[in-house]
């Protein structure tokens, strides 16, 4: 059984990177055959992760009905550091995987117009995608952290030879932010690694934890337990769930260490700032204008659509778990941010003349959605003669996150192509000197204006789904914040309908290389059509979408919502041993599917 | 005592420690060979090259890992000691001897006329940093910093044309006599205040002089001053050698005027010393290791009756002796003052290191500073074992375990960076990063290979260089060093800009019109790809080293 999951789960991180190596041996001027063989190998892995979405009793199928992690393997590899090869996958990470796989084979597809050493490009393309695909499928907190900085180097060379005239400022900003970001986070993870003691968890956390290998008898189980209990100094982890049982069920992370902060206070403070660096949330975003606009339309597509959402992804995989009581005490403070993102990358969008530069910004202002629906961690899950204690708000407000992840993933990469096909056609992207491509490219507009409308959020489309559920799980927590980040819709529409105006409407097209302007090609269509789709479908039926990350979702805010009782109802607000829940998930699906 | 019974005595100690001494015993045949060679007609037709790489396989061999150490042992009386710590920077050096060897015969530098007396040289300089990395004895540690340092002045004037290369080994020679003058004028202190100059012995001393007892009656404070005195005395000349701020004056001059081959064995064999002196250094004052000196020969060693420690050892008379545990804790002032002084070092040599190293244009000057940096990084961990010394031994030696490991990275790091910047300079005939603009058209395995040594020097996976700092950077975390800790992460981020610089102009500048120079040949390519392959390897695969350097520093305490 193990050894099924391995083989999946391996293929689908280090198969890019094993086709990479094999594009080294490729003769040089082939371009078209290196294209077309990494296209190959990004399409399989996709068909991978499909073969898991798909419905079915087989060991490599993603099964719906498990809130847990499934798929999970864990194989020693530096035992000096008690570091293991260890991943699986849930509900969270899943749909996640499945976007990263979709959107790289599309971007691969859209690379046919680079013409200047295809074969680095195509080798360092494969070698981010296997440092994307590592990141969401790793469960220890080390070879988290290695895909997440091997990820930088090819970032680095794809934005800073490949892109535009300011590339090489834009390169080494991405790569000076994310280092920064990388650093502290290094810093966390030493620190929670170093105040971790294995032995502080009963035999059930363990083995919920994976501590102890899941996929042996009781009695073998009983046997390592007794093991890891009977050594004489405590026993350090990156398991990173074990680091959630520990910061939801021991004090182990709570000592104080500096200036009156507790472990977990200065963790959670330092791993945030690393996953907002690449979320990116204001005043953390000033790298990403520039990188997307510097970098060639496939590599902005897969920034846009892949790399922020890792950002999301950290924070409610790892900061909120592990340190719940710093997230508790500065969940003002995170949403704030939140909404800070979304008003000021609002209005930024508006302000600019750039396309590249506009789509750029509405992504800061859309990803402030999933901050804030991280983030609303309601105080007001008590109901008013507090008796009644619900975490739905909150449930409603990740689920929504998530949503808008997979949504952004859609419709960001989607408008920087088409901001792409026309930079390819009159190579210039002042919105000012648009205008009347509709009468010249009818079918392309179509498709930018449905995904314009996507982004925008109208209802229907999958931009709406997430932003709707996070602004009314704000509603509870803070009036205030929910006002302000329905609010934000209207700048959102504002910019995008302004520029849909400017760029397609209007009489004729007045700008430079107006007889350049060619209908869409049959390549270009192929990458675009399927983005439309499932902005579509998505809109209409986001149970597709739901049906997958929910009941892990729900479990991890339940945990978190039971963790917030237990420390609301003890009087010293200290953390105390609790069982952990019971997961009613099936009913948070259906006040979901009900609010939609 | 009679005299037959000293000498009889002696003799049989010397003849026991020679067993302990081979592979320094090989470098000495070597040297010896390598000279001798040279004077028959017949024999000096001979390349030396393989009298040096023979000589070196066979050291390593016989000094390797392979041999293990049941428990630490003195040899010649106290003067060395023979325990897995020696053996794992041995083996570095004897093994940075063998790949040096045929990094020299590759790039041509020096040339067959002048490889005899580069070879003795180079081989005269690591048998002093032998001395240096097991050295328990203050005359030792002298004379092993001027054995390693004497060579590598004459060294650096190796390319005896050029002007630079004279003014540099003029600058070098100078600046380690002033440091050699001022590191022995401190051990004279130290010697003076604690009546010995055998490490652990004068350990046992400084314990008596702290104890609790003393320093409530006030007996003996008045020499607080003078021992902290020698002690900063004593880190000067070490942190010479370790080109420490603001003792690194000599470093970037000196790379500059080298060639890129002895900048190779300055920055990787001199360094590894240097800091396994280091760690010695603040362990002979800081601990008490647990393997005890025998009576005799602390006695013969001693001087039996010194006036400014009259006061002191005479009230410590009275008192009975401590105990080990007293001991170590009695020490904890000196390790206090010996975390502090070092973690500062460390904290500002890291800074300046990569501060400086941005406005660089020659790379050999870069790389200079770099290892200003790097020795930064590898100061850290002794700060951190001083912290925990005395609460937590073991976590203590793992912090000198995570040093030996970076040193064993950096090995690699260095060695396969100058071996680019002199192959690159037979290619291009420049040291100047400008014109290394667009060289991925022309040698793109060397930049590729470049371009990985230059992100494991910044510390990013998955190279060796990150595992490293990793490692470094959790023992600041154990010892609960936040300010090194956070300062040293900043650093990373700021060492950034200056590696990527190299990178980008390699990768990313358009190449120049009129490039004259030939493709690099297939043998320099071999040498730098299998170079720099460990840092790949050992970027994934690190369990072993660690667990090698782990157990080579757990004998420390």
């Amino acid at each position: 059984m193990e050894s099924s999951y391995v083989t999946l789960l391996s293929l689908i991180v280090f198969l890019p990177s094993a086709a990479a190596l094999i594009l080294t041996f490729f003769p040089r001027d082939n371009t078209e055959a290196m294209k077309a063989f990494s296209l190959a190998a990004t399409a399989v892995v996709f068909l991978l992760t499909v073969i898991m979405a798909l419905p079915g009793e087989g060991s490599w199928n993603f099964d719906i009905s498990l809130a847990e992690m499934q798929k999970i393997f864990s194989i020693s590899w530096i035992p000096a550091f008690n570091i293991r090869y260890y991943m699986g996958v849930d509900g969270i990470s899943f749909p996640l995987v499945l976007i990263t796989t979709f959107i790289c084979m599309l971007s691969m597809a859209a690379s046919w117009s680079i013409n200047k050493h295809v074969k680095a490009y195509c080798i360092l393309f494969l070698i981010l995608e296997t440092g994307i695909l590592g990141v969401f499928l790793s469960l220890d907190f080390f070879l988290f952290y290695v895909f997440w900085e091997v990820m930088l180097l090819p970032m680095y060379f794809l934005i800073g030879v490949w892109g535009g005239p300011r590339r090489e400022y834009a390169a080494i900003k991405f790569f000076l932010y994310t280092l920064l970001g990388g650093v502290f986070m290094l810093i966390a993870i030493l620190m929670l690694y170093f105040a971790s003691d294995l032995k502080q968890l009963s035999d059930g956390q363990l083995i919920a934890a994976h501590a102890v290998s899941s996929h042996l008898d009781a009695a073998e189980q009983a046997k390592e337990i007794a093991q890891l209990r009977s050594q004489a100094d405590p026993v350090h982890t990156f398991n990173i769930l074990a680091l959630q049982q520990l910061g939801q069920h021991t004090a182990v992370f709570s000592d104080t260490i500096l200036w009156g902060k507790s472990l977990q206070w200065w963790a959670f403070l330092l791993l945030l700032l690393g996953f907002v660096i690449k979320v990116p949330s204001v005043p953390l975003h000033t790298w990403l204008p520039d990188a997307h606009v510097e970098a060639p339309t496939p590599i902005s597509m897969i920034l846009a659509g892949v790399l922020l959402k890792l950002g999301g992804y950290g924070i409610l995989r790892i900061c909120y778990p592990i340190c719940p009581q710093a997230a508790y005490d500065l969940a003002y403070f995170v949403c704030a941010l939140g909404v800070v993102s979304m008003v000021y990358g609002g209005f930024a969008a508006l302000a600019q003349k750039d396309f590249k530069r506009l789509v750029a910004y509405s992504s800061v202002s859309h990803m402030g959605y999933v901050v804030l629906g991280i983030a609303v961690w309601s105080l007001g899950m008590w109901s008013v003669d507090g008796k009644q204690f619900n975490a739905d708000a909150w449930k409603m407000g990740v689920n929504g996150a998530m949503f808008q992840m997979v949504a952004h993933g859609i419709s960001s990469p989607g408008m920087f192509f088409l901001v792409g096909v026309i930079y390819d056609r009159v190579h210039h992207r002042n919105l000012n000197q648009f205008g009347g491509l509709f009468a010249k490219m009818p079918v392309y507009s179509g498709i930018a204006i449905g995904i314009f409308f996507a982004g925008l959020g109208l209802p229907g489309l999958c931009g709406f789904i997430g932003e709707v559920l996070v602004t009314l799980s704000a509603w509870p927590y803070s009036r205030a914040l929910a006002v302000v980040s329905a609010s934000v819709v209207i700048i959102t529409a504002a910019y995008i309908l302004w520029t849909l105006q400017r760029v397609y409407l209007g009489p004729e097209y007045k700008g430079p290389h107006g007889d350049h302007l060619y209908p869409m090609t049959g390549r270009e269509l192929a990458i675009a059509a399927p983005l439309l789709a499932l902005a579509v479908i998505l809109g209409v039926y986001p149970q597709a979408v739901f049906r997958y990350m929910t009941p892990s979702v729900d479990r991890t805010v339940d945990d978190l919502a039971a963790w917030t009782r237990a420390v609301e109802e003890s009087p010293s607000r200290s953390v105390t041993q609790s069982e952990p829940p019971r997961h009613e998930s099936s009913v948070a699906t259906e006040s979901l599917s009900q609010k939609d | 005592m009679s005299l037959f019974e000293l000498t009889h005595s002696l003799a049989s100690n010397t003849l026991t420690s020679l067993a302990g001494f081979q592979g320094e015993l090989v470098l000495c045949a070597t040297i010896v060979l390598i000279l001798f060679l040279r004077i028959p007609k017949l024999t000096a037709r001979i390349d030396s090259f393989y009298i040096m790489l023979a000589g070196s396989v066979a050291a390593l061999y016989l000094a390797g890992p392979w041999h293990p150490v049941e428990r630490p042992t003195e040899l010649f009386t106290g003067l060395l000691v023979y325990d897995s710590f020696t053996v794992y920077f041995r083996t570095l050096l004897f093994f940075f001897a063998v790949l040096f060897a045929i990094f020299t015969r590759i790039s041509g530098v020096p040339d067959r006329v002048a490889a005899p007396d580069a070879y003795v040289l180079v081989l005269g300089a690591t048998l002093g940093m032998c001395i240096m990395a097991s050295a328990n004895h203050m005359l030792m540690i002298f004379l092993g910093v001027e054995m390693a340092s004497v060579p590598s002045y004459a060294l650096a004037g190796l390319l005896k044309g050029r002007r630079k290369s004279s003014e540099a080994a003029l600058k070098y020679a100078v600046y380690g006599a002033g440091a050699a003058g001022i590191m022995l004028y401190g051990i004279s202190l130290l010697a003076g205040v604690l009546g010995s100059l055998h490490l652990p012995t004068m350990a046992v001393r400084l314990a008596d002089l702290l104890q609790p007892a003393n320093l409530q009656q006030n007996i003996g404070t008045d020499t607080h001053m003078v021992l902290a005195l020698g002690a900063l005395m004593v880190m000067v000349g070490v942190s010479f050698k370790l080109a420490a701020v603001p003792f690194h004056f000599w470093c970037p001059d000196v790379f500059e005027g080298a060639s890129a081959e002895v900048n190779a064995f300055l920055s990787v064999a001199s360094k590894a010393a240097a800091l396994a002196l280091l760690a010695r250094v603040a362990i002979g004052f800081g601990y008490i290791p647990e393997s005890t000196v025998p009576e005799t020969q602390a006695a013969m060693l001693s001087v039996a009756d010194v006036p400014a420690a009259h006061d002191a050892q005479r009230a410590a008379a009275a008192r009975p002796p401590l105990d080990r545990t007293a001991q170590i804790e009695a020490l904890a002032p000196a390790r206090d003052f010996l975390w502090r002084v070092v973690a500062f070092v460390a904290v500002i040599t890291c800074t300046f290191g990569n501060l400086a190293a941005y406005g660089q244009s020659n790379i050999k000057r870069l790389l200079a500073y770099s290892t200003i940096a790097q020795a930064g990084y590898m100061m850290m961990p002794v700060s951190a074992a001083m912290v925990l010394a005395g609460s937590d031994p073991q976590a203590a030696s793992a912090a000198m375990g995570s040093m030996a490991f970076y040193v064993g990275v950096y090995l690699f790091m260095n060695l396969g960076a100058f071996a680019v910047v002199a192959f690159l300079r037979n290619m291009l005939h420049s040291e100047q990063i400008a014109d290394y603009a667009g060289l991925i058209r022309r040698a793109p395995v060397v930049v590729v290979f470049f371009s990985a040594i230059l992100f494991s020097l910044i510390g990013l996976p998955p190279f060796a260089g990150f595992v490293g700092k990793l490692q470094i950077f959790y023992y600041l975390v154990n010892a609960r060093l936040w300010t090194v800790l956070v300062i040293a992460g900043l650093n990373t981020v700021i060492s950034l800009i200056y590696y990527l610089r190299v990178v980008k102009i390699m990768t990313m500048d358009p190449e120049p019109e009129q490039r004259t120079s030939t493709d690099m040949s297939f043998i320099p390519v071999t040498y730098v790809a299998l170079v720099t392959l460990p840092l790949f390897i050992l970027g994934i695969w690190w369990n072993n080293l660690t667990e090698l350097a782990t157990s080579a520093a757990r004998q420390l305490f």
